[in-house]
Protein backbone atom coordinates (compact mmCIF):
# COMPACT_ATOMS: atom_id res chain seq x y z
CA UNK A 1 0.00 0.00 0.00
CA UNK A 2 1.58 3.32 -1.02
CA UNK A 3 1.93 6.13 1.98
CA UNK A 4 -1.05 8.74 1.79
CA UNK A 5 0.97 12.32 0.33
CA UNK A 6 0.37 15.61 2.03
CA UNK A 7 0.41 18.33 -0.61
CA UNK A 8 1.72 21.44 0.71
CA UNK A 9 4.96 23.72 2.29
CA UNK A 10 5.83 22.69 6.28
CA UNK A 11 6.21 27.13 6.12
CA UNK A 12 2.21 26.44 6.39
CA UNK A 13 0.47 26.29 9.65
CA UNK A 14 -2.87 24.54 8.05
CA UNK A 15 -0.50 21.87 6.27
CA UNK A 16 0.91 21.19 9.96
CA UNK A 17 -2.27 21.18 11.23
CA UNK A 18 -2.84 17.36 9.25
CA UNK A 19 1.13 16.45 9.80
CA UNK A 20 0.32 16.97 13.40
CA UNK A 21 -2.52 14.93 12.74
CA UNK A 22 -0.92 12.08 10.57
CA UNK A 23 2.73 11.70 13.13
CA UNK A 24 -0.08 11.30 16.11
CA UNK A 25 -2.20 8.75 13.93
CA UNK A 26 0.64 6.99 12.94
CA UNK A 27 -0.07 7.25 9.60
CA UNK A 28 2.03 6.19 6.68
CA UNK A 29 2.37 9.16 4.68
CA UNK A 30 5.03 11.79 2.91
CA UNK A 31 4.71 15.37 2.44
CA UNK A 32 4.75 16.97 -1.24
CA UNK A 33 6.38 20.72 -1.57
CA UNK A 34 3.75 22.37 -4.09
CA UNK A 35 5.84 25.48 -5.69
CA UNK A 36 3.20 28.52 -5.14
CA UNK A 37 6.52 30.54 -6.99
CA UNK A 38 5.44 28.46 -10.61
CA UNK A 39 1.67 28.45 -9.65
CA UNK A 40 1.80 25.13 -9.03
CA UNK A 41 -1.00 25.10 -6.87
CA UNK A 42 -2.83 26.29 -9.90
CA UNK A 43 -2.16 23.65 -11.90
CA UNK A 44 -4.53 21.07 -13.54
CA UNK A 45 -2.88 18.11 -11.54
CA UNK A 46 -2.85 20.02 -8.51
CA UNK A 47 -6.57 21.82 -8.81
CA UNK A 48 -7.67 17.76 -9.01
CA UNK A 49 -6.83 17.39 -5.69
CA UNK A 50 -8.03 21.23 -4.46
CA UNK A 51 -10.61 22.50 -7.10
CA UNK A 52 -9.74 26.08 -5.09
CA UNK A 53 -6.30 25.77 -5.99
CA UNK A 54 -5.13 25.60 -2.15
CA UNK A 55 -3.09 23.76 0.28
CA UNK A 56 -3.01 20.99 2.17
CA UNK A 57 -4.32 18.45 -0.10
CA UNK A 58 -4.05 14.91 0.80
CA UNK A 59 -3.97 11.85 -1.67
CA UNK A 60 -4.60 8.32 -0.20
CA UNK A 61 -4.75 5.86 -3.27
CA UNK A 62 -7.74 7.32 -5.55
CA UNK A 63 -9.18 9.57 -2.54
CA UNK A 64 -8.44 13.43 -2.40
CA UNK A 65 -9.41 14.86 1.13
CA UNK A 66 -8.76 18.87 1.04
CA UNK A 67 -9.84 21.56 3.85
CA UNK A 68 -6.64 20.51 6.46
CA UNK A 69 -9.60 19.75 9.60
CA UNK A 70 -11.20 17.59 6.83
CA UNK A 71 -7.86 15.90 6.51
CA UNK A 72 -6.85 15.56 9.95
CA UNK A 73 -10.52 13.89 10.92
CA UNK A 74 -9.56 11.29 7.85
CA UNK A 75 -6.37 10.54 9.27
CA UNK A 76 -7.35 10.05 12.67
CA UNK A 77 -10.92 7.76 11.90
CA UNK A 78 -8.41 5.61 9.27
CA UNK A 79 -5.72 4.95 12.02
CA UNK A 80 -6.37 6.04 15.29
CA UNK A 81 -10.02 6.80 15.76
CA UNK A 82 -9.94 7.11 19.41
CA UNK A 83 -8.78 10.38 18.68
CA UNK A 84 -12.64 11.07 17.93
CA UNK A 85 -14.08 9.36 20.10
CA UNK A 86 -17.30 8.25 17.87
CA UNK A 87 -18.71 5.46 19.37
CA UNK A 88 -19.52 7.62 22.26
CA UNK A 89 -22.17 10.52 21.98
CA UNK A 90 -21.27 12.68 25.21
CA UNK A 91 -17.18 12.33 24.16
CA UNK A 92 -17.75 12.78 20.61
CA UNK A 93 -19.56 15.87 21.26
CA UNK A 94 -16.79 17.46 23.67
CA UNK A 95 -14.13 16.64 20.86
CA UNK A 96 -16.44 18.48 18.33
CA UNK A 97 -16.90 21.35 20.01
CA UNK A 98 -13.41 22.39 20.81
CA UNK A 99 -12.57 21.54 17.36
CA UNK A 100 -14.96 24.24 16.44
CA UNK A 101 -13.40 26.55 19.19
CA UNK A 102 -10.12 25.95 17.75
CA UNK A 103 -10.90 27.28 14.31
CA UNK A 104 -13.40 29.90 14.97
CA UNK A 105 -12.21 31.37 18.48
CA UNK A 106 -8.95 30.60 18.74
CA UNK A 107 -7.19 29.89 14.96
CA UNK A 108 -9.32 32.95 13.79
CA UNK A 109 -7.72 35.41 16.50
CA UNK A 110 -4.19 34.22 16.01
CA UNK A 111 -4.12 33.64 11.95
CA UNK A 112 -4.01 37.36 11.69
CA UNK A 113 -1.16 37.67 13.84
CA UNK A 114 0.95 35.13 12.07
CA UNK A 115 0.46 37.06 8.96
CA UNK A 116 1.25 40.07 10.40
CA UNK A 117 4.64 39.02 12.23
CA UNK A 118 5.96 36.12 10.03
CA UNK A 119 4.54 35.88 6.47
CA UNK A 120 3.84 39.79 5.11
CA UNK A 121 7.55 40.13 6.01
CA UNK A 122 8.34 37.27 3.94
CA UNK A 123 6.22 38.71 1.14
CA UNK A 124 8.43 42.14 1.04
CA UNK A 125 5.41 43.68 3.10
CA UNK A 126 5.35 45.50 6.63
CA UNK A 127 3.74 44.00 9.83
CA UNK A 128 0.54 46.10 10.87
CA UNK A 129 0.91 46.34 14.50
CA UNK A 130 -2.27 47.97 15.27
CA UNK A 131 -3.98 44.50 13.72
CA UNK A 132 -1.26 42.28 15.95
CA UNK A 133 -2.23 44.37 18.97
CA UNK A 134 -6.09 43.94 18.48
CA UNK A 135 -5.78 40.69 17.48
CA UNK A 136 -3.48 40.14 20.76
CA UNK A 137 -6.44 41.28 22.70
CA UNK A 138 -8.93 39.13 21.89
CA UNK A 139 -6.66 36.51 22.31
CA UNK A 140 -6.03 36.81 25.50
CA UNK A 141 -9.99 36.69 26.41
CA UNK A 142 -10.09 33.28 24.28
CA UNK A 143 -7.11 32.10 26.30
CA UNK A 144 -9.08 33.08 29.75
CA UNK A 145 -12.05 30.53 28.57
CA UNK A 146 -9.32 28.31 27.62
CA UNK A 147 -7.82 28.81 31.15
CA UNK A 148 -11.24 27.63 33.25
CA UNK A 149 -11.56 24.83 31.21
CA UNK A 150 -8.32 23.23 31.16
CA UNK A 151 -8.55 24.01 34.93
CA UNK A 152 -11.55 21.23 34.98
CA UNK A 153 -9.95 18.54 32.79
CA UNK A 154 -6.47 17.59 31.34
CA UNK A 155 -7.12 17.84 27.92
CA UNK A 156 -9.52 20.19 26.29
CA UNK A 157 -12.48 17.25 25.25
CA UNK A 158 -12.21 15.65 28.73
CA UNK A 159 -9.39 13.76 30.26
CA UNK A 160 -8.44 12.11 27.34
CA UNK A 161 -6.04 13.50 24.46
CA UNK A 162 -7.99 14.07 20.94
CA UNK A 163 -8.14 15.83 17.89
CA UNK A 164 -9.19 18.88 19.29
CA UNK A 165 -6.03 19.35 21.31
CA UNK A 166 -4.17 18.43 18.36
CA UNK A 167 -5.44 20.65 15.97
CA UNK A 168 -4.01 23.33 18.22
CA UNK A 169 -0.56 22.48 17.68
CA UNK A 170 0.67 24.04 14.49
CA UNK A 171 -0.96 27.56 15.22
CA UNK A 172 0.74 27.85 18.70
CA UNK A 173 3.94 26.77 17.59
CA UNK A 174 4.03 29.46 14.94
CA UNK A 175 3.09 31.36 17.87
CA UNK A 176 6.32 30.51 19.99
CA UNK A 177 8.45 32.03 16.29
CA UNK A 178 6.78 35.22 17.00
CA UNK A 179 7.96 37.70 19.53
CA UNK A 180 4.44 36.91 22.12
CA UNK A 181 5.14 33.56 22.93
CA UNK A 182 4.69 35.42 26.75
CA UNK A 183 0.94 35.55 25.95
CA UNK A 184 0.53 32.17 27.36
CA UNK A 185 2.68 32.85 30.33
CA UNK A 186 -0.53 34.53 32.49
CA UNK A 187 -2.38 31.25 31.85
CA UNK A 188 -0.89 28.38 33.81
CA UNK A 189 -3.05 25.69 33.07
CA UNK A 190 -3.15 26.40 29.48
CA UNK A 191 0.92 26.36 29.79
CA UNK A 192 0.71 22.64 31.29
CA UNK A 193 -1.34 21.43 28.47
CA UNK A 194 0.87 22.91 25.98
CA UNK A 195 3.78 21.70 27.64
CA UNK A 196 2.14 18.34 28.21
CA UNK A 197 1.50 18.60 24.21
CA UNK A 198 5.36 19.32 23.45
CA UNK A 199 6.81 15.82 25.25
CA UNK A 200 4.86 13.95 22.48
CA UNK A 201 7.22 12.56 19.61
CA UNK A 202 4.49 13.63 17.76
CA UNK A 203 4.53 17.08 18.02
CA UNK A 204 8.47 17.32 18.61
CA UNK A 205 8.55 16.00 15.06
CA UNK A 206 6.28 18.73 13.42
CA UNK A 207 8.16 21.00 15.58
CA UNK A 208 11.43 19.92 13.92
CA UNK A 209 9.79 20.10 10.83
CA UNK A 210 8.60 23.56 10.96
CA UNK A 211 12.56 24.95 11.75
CA UNK A 212 14.95 25.40 9.20
CA UNK A 213 17.96 23.57 9.79
CA UNK A 214 20.21 25.59 12.05
CA UNK B 1 -32.53 34.72 13.30
CA UNK B 2 -29.21 33.76 13.86
CA UNK B 3 -27.80 31.80 10.69
CA UNK B 4 -25.93 29.92 13.43
CA UNK B 5 -29.10 28.93 15.30
CA UNK B 6 -31.10 28.15 12.16
CA UNK B 7 -28.00 26.03 11.23
CA UNK B 8 -29.07 23.84 14.63
CA UNK B 9 -32.74 24.29 14.13
CA UNK B 10 -32.53 22.45 10.56
CA UNK B 11 -31.10 19.70 11.74
CA UNK B 12 -33.72 19.17 14.52
CA UNK B 13 -35.80 18.79 11.91
CA UNK B 14 -34.08 16.46 9.94
CA UNK B 15 -34.28 14.11 12.37
CA UNK B 16 -37.49 14.94 13.97
CA UNK B 17 -36.33 15.59 17.18
CA UNK B 18 -38.29 17.06 19.96
CA UNK B 19 -36.83 20.43 20.58
CA UNK B 20 -37.81 24.07 22.59
CA UNK B 21 -36.28 27.18 21.14
CA UNK B 22 -35.23 29.58 24.09
CA UNK B 23 -34.50 33.41 23.27
CA UNK B 24 -31.56 35.26 24.44
CA UNK B 25 -31.77 38.52 24.86
CA UNK B 26 -29.01 40.34 23.61
CA UNK B 27 -30.57 43.76 24.34
CA UNK B 28 -30.70 42.93 27.87
CA UNK B 29 -27.10 41.63 27.51
CA UNK B 30 -28.57 38.03 28.26
CA UNK B 31 -25.81 36.45 26.29
CA UNK B 32 -23.03 37.94 28.83
CA UNK B 33 -24.85 36.55 32.01
CA UNK B 34 -23.35 34.02 34.20
CA UNK B 35 -26.19 31.38 33.54
CA UNK B 36 -25.66 32.17 29.94
CA UNK B 37 -21.90 31.80 30.56
CA UNK B 38 -21.98 28.46 32.04
CA UNK B 39 -23.94 26.99 28.56
CA UNK B 40 -21.27 29.23 25.97
CA UNK B 41 -18.45 30.15 27.79
CA UNK B 42 -17.39 32.53 24.78
CA UNK B 43 -20.83 34.50 25.76
CA UNK B 44 -23.04 33.44 22.40
CA UNK B 45 -25.57 31.60 20.50
CA UNK B 46 -26.57 29.25 19.80
CA UNK B 47 -25.88 26.63 23.00
CA UNK B 48 -27.77 23.70 23.52
CA UNK B 49 -28.79 21.83 26.28
CA UNK B 50 -30.11 18.11 26.34
CA UNK B 51 -30.21 16.20 30.38
CA UNK B 52 -26.81 16.95 31.64
CA UNK B 53 -25.31 17.69 28.23
CA UNK B 54 -24.46 21.48 27.55
CA UNK B 55 -23.12 21.95 24.54
CA UNK B 56 -21.90 24.91 22.24
CA UNK B 57 -20.98 25.54 18.64
CA UNK B 58 -23.54 25.54 16.13
CA UNK B 59 -22.09 22.51 13.69
CA UNK B 60 -20.92 20.23 17.34
CA UNK B 61 -24.42 20.82 18.59
CA UNK B 62 -25.39 19.73 15.04
CA UNK B 63 -23.97 16.22 15.14
CA UNK B 64 -24.83 15.65 18.56
CA UNK B 65 -27.99 16.10 17.60
CA UNK B 66 -27.50 13.64 13.90
CA UNK B 67 -25.75 11.60 16.04
CA UNK B 68 -27.90 11.00 18.92
CA UNK B 69 -31.17 10.19 16.05
CA UNK B 70 -29.06 7.99 14.15
CA UNK B 71 -31.66 5.24 13.87
CA UNK B 72 -34.38 7.64 12.90
CA UNK B 73 -34.54 6.46 9.70
CA UNK B 74 -34.13 7.83 6.07
CA UNK B 75 -32.60 11.74 7.40
CA UNK B 76 -30.52 9.59 9.52
CA UNK B 77 -26.78 8.89 7.98
CA UNK B 78 -26.40 12.56 6.97
CA UNK B 79 -22.79 12.34 8.49
CA UNK B 80 -22.09 9.24 7.02
CA UNK B 81 -19.33 8.13 10.11
CA UNK B 82 -19.42 4.42 8.93
CA UNK B 83 -17.89 5.07 5.71
CA UNK B 84 -14.19 6.23 5.76
CA UNK B 85 -14.39 7.85 2.37
CA UNK B 86 -18.03 9.04 2.71
CA UNK B 87 -17.10 10.50 5.72
CA UNK B 88 -14.15 12.24 4.28
CA UNK B 89 -16.24 14.04 1.62
CA UNK B 90 -19.39 15.24 3.98
CA UNK B 91 -15.97 16.71 6.15
CA UNK B 92 -14.30 18.20 3.24
CA UNK B 93 -17.50 20.15 2.14
CA UNK B 94 -18.52 21.10 5.77
CA UNK B 95 -15.12 22.49 5.78
CA UNK B 96 -15.43 24.02 2.12
CA UNK B 97 -18.89 25.92 3.78
CA UNK B 98 -17.49 27.15 6.40
CA UNK B 99 -14.25 28.63 4.88
CA UNK B 100 -14.70 29.29 1.40
CA UNK B 101 -18.38 29.83 0.65
CA UNK B 102 -19.64 31.77 3.64
CA UNK B 103 -16.82 34.20 3.92
CA UNK B 104 -17.57 34.99 0.26
CA UNK B 105 -21.71 34.63 0.33
CA UNK B 106 -22.43 36.24 3.99
CA UNK B 107 -21.35 39.88 3.34
CA UNK B 108 -23.76 40.21 0.66
CA UNK B 109 -26.24 39.07 2.75
CA UNK B 110 -25.17 41.70 5.73
CA UNK B 111 -24.48 44.46 3.55
CA UNK B 112 -27.98 44.67 1.47
CA UNK B 113 -30.01 42.66 4.59
CA UNK B 114 -28.58 42.91 8.21
CA UNK B 115 -27.07 46.44 8.63
CA UNK B 116 -29.13 48.43 6.87
CA UNK B 117 -32.48 46.25 9.06
CA UNK B 118 -30.12 46.63 12.46
CA UNK B 119 -27.96 49.32 12.10
CA UNK B 120 -29.57 51.50 9.62
CA UNK B 121 -27.21 51.83 7.45
CA UNK B 122 -26.52 52.42 3.76
CA UNK B 123 -24.88 48.97 1.96
CA UNK B 124 -21.52 49.12 1.04
CA UNK B 125 -21.38 48.42 -2.47
CA UNK B 126 -17.84 47.80 -3.09
CA UNK B 127 -17.79 45.16 -0.30
CA UNK B 128 -20.56 43.80 -1.92
CA UNK B 129 -19.10 43.64 -5.62
CA UNK B 130 -15.57 42.24 -4.24
CA UNK B 131 -17.60 39.60 -2.36
CA UNK B 132 -19.83 38.60 -5.35
CA UNK B 133 -16.64 38.48 -7.87
CA UNK B 134 -14.95 35.97 -4.67
CA UNK B 135 -18.66 33.83 -5.06
CA UNK B 136 -18.85 33.39 -8.54
CA UNK B 137 -14.81 31.64 -8.30
CA UNK B 138 -16.64 29.66 -5.27
CA UNK B 139 -19.84 28.85 -7.85
CA UNK B 140 -17.53 27.66 -10.12
CA UNK B 141 -16.25 24.76 -8.34
CA UNK B 142 -19.61 24.39 -7.20
CA UNK B 143 -21.27 23.61 -10.53
CA UNK B 144 -18.36 21.01 -11.04
CA UNK B 145 -18.92 19.27 -8.03
CA UNK B 146 -22.70 19.17 -8.39
CA UNK B 147 -22.31 18.49 -12.04
CA UNK B 148 -20.79 14.90 -11.09
CA UNK B 149 -23.19 14.13 -7.59
CA UNK B 150 -26.55 14.90 -7.16
CA UNK B 151 -25.54 16.18 -3.55
CA UNK B 152 -21.98 17.76 -2.17
CA UNK B 153 -20.67 14.75 -0.66
CA UNK B 154 -22.22 12.24 -2.78
CA UNK B 155 -25.76 11.28 -4.17
CA UNK B 156 -27.85 11.43 -0.82
CA UNK B 157 -28.25 14.49 1.37
CA UNK B 158 -25.80 15.17 3.84
CA UNK B 159 -24.74 17.48 6.64
CA UNK B 160 -22.71 19.70 4.64
CA UNK B 161 -25.35 20.45 1.94
CA UNK B 162 -27.63 21.50 5.43
CA UNK B 163 -24.85 23.79 6.12
CA UNK B 164 -25.44 25.89 3.66
CA UNK B 165 -29.26 26.53 4.37
CA UNK B 166 -29.55 29.68 6.64
CA UNK B 167 -27.15 32.00 4.75
CA UNK B 168 -28.32 31.15 1.08
CA UNK B 169 -32.14 31.19 2.42
CA UNK B 170 -31.11 35.59 3.35
CA UNK B 171 -28.97 35.77 -0.08
CA UNK B 172 -32.01 34.79 -2.18
CA UNK B 173 -33.46 37.86 -0.74
CA UNK B 174 -31.32 40.38 -1.62
CA UNK B 175 -30.97 41.74 -5.03
CA UNK B 176 -27.72 39.16 -6.17
CA UNK B 177 -30.12 36.11 -6.19
CA UNK B 178 -30.17 35.90 -9.88
CA UNK B 179 -26.46 35.32 -9.41
CA UNK B 180 -27.53 31.32 -9.08
CA UNK B 181 -28.97 31.47 -12.58
CA UNK B 182 -25.66 31.14 -14.28
CA UNK B 183 -24.42 28.07 -12.43
CA UNK B 184 -27.55 25.32 -13.28
CA UNK B 185 -25.89 22.51 -11.62
CA UNK B 186 -26.34 24.54 -8.47
CA UNK B 187 -29.62 26.08 -8.70
CA UNK B 188 -31.14 22.94 -8.89
CA UNK B 189 -29.12 21.68 -6.26
CA UNK B 190 -30.46 24.81 -3.71
CA UNK B 191 -34.10 24.38 -5.25
CA UNK B 192 -33.96 20.49 -4.07
CA UNK B 193 -32.93 21.42 -0.68
CA UNK B 194 -35.53 24.11 -0.18
CA UNK B 195 -38.11 21.77 -1.45
CA UNK B 196 -37.56 19.67 2.09
CA UNK B 197 -39.79 19.91 4.41
CA UNK B 198 -37.44 20.75 7.10
CA UNK B 199 -36.26 24.01 5.08
CA UNK B 200 -39.37 24.58 4.06
CA UNK B 201 -40.90 24.89 7.81
CA UNK B 202 -37.42 26.72 8.93
CA UNK B 203 -37.92 29.03 5.78
CA UNK B 204 -40.94 29.96 7.07
CA UNK B 205 -40.21 31.01 10.54
CA UNK B 206 -36.87 32.52 9.32
CA UNK B 207 -38.82 34.94 7.14
CA UNK B 208 -41.32 35.92 9.61
CA UNK B 209 -38.50 36.80 12.24
CA UNK B 210 -37.12 38.79 9.43
CA UNK B 211 -39.93 40.56 8.81
CA UNK B 212 -40.16 41.11 12.41
CA UNK B 213 -36.90 42.92 12.85
CA UNK B 214 -37.77 45.53 9.78
CA UNK B 215 -40.68 46.42 11.53
CA UNK B 216 -38.85 47.07 14.88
Amino acid sequence: MAPMKLYGAVLSWNVTRCATALEEAGSDYEIVPINFATAEHKSPEHLVRNPFGQVPALQDGDLYVFESRAICKYAARKNKPELLREGNLEESAMVDVWMEVEANQYTSVLNPILFQVLISPMLGGTTDQKVVDENLEKLKKVLEVYEARLTKSKYLAGDFLSLADLNHVSVTLCLLATPYASVLDAYPHVKAWWSSLMERPSVQKVAAMMKPSA
Amino acid sequence: MSTNVARVLVCLEEVGAEYEVVNIDFQAKEHKSAEHLARNPFGQIPAFQDGDVVLFESRAISKYIIRKYKSAGEAADLLREGDLREAAMVDVWTEVEAHQYNPALSPVVYECLIYPAMRGVPTNQKVVDESLEKLRKVLDVYEARLSKHTYLAGDSVSFADLNHFPFTFYFMATPHASLFDSYPHVKAWWERLVARPSMKKLGATMAAAAAGIKQA
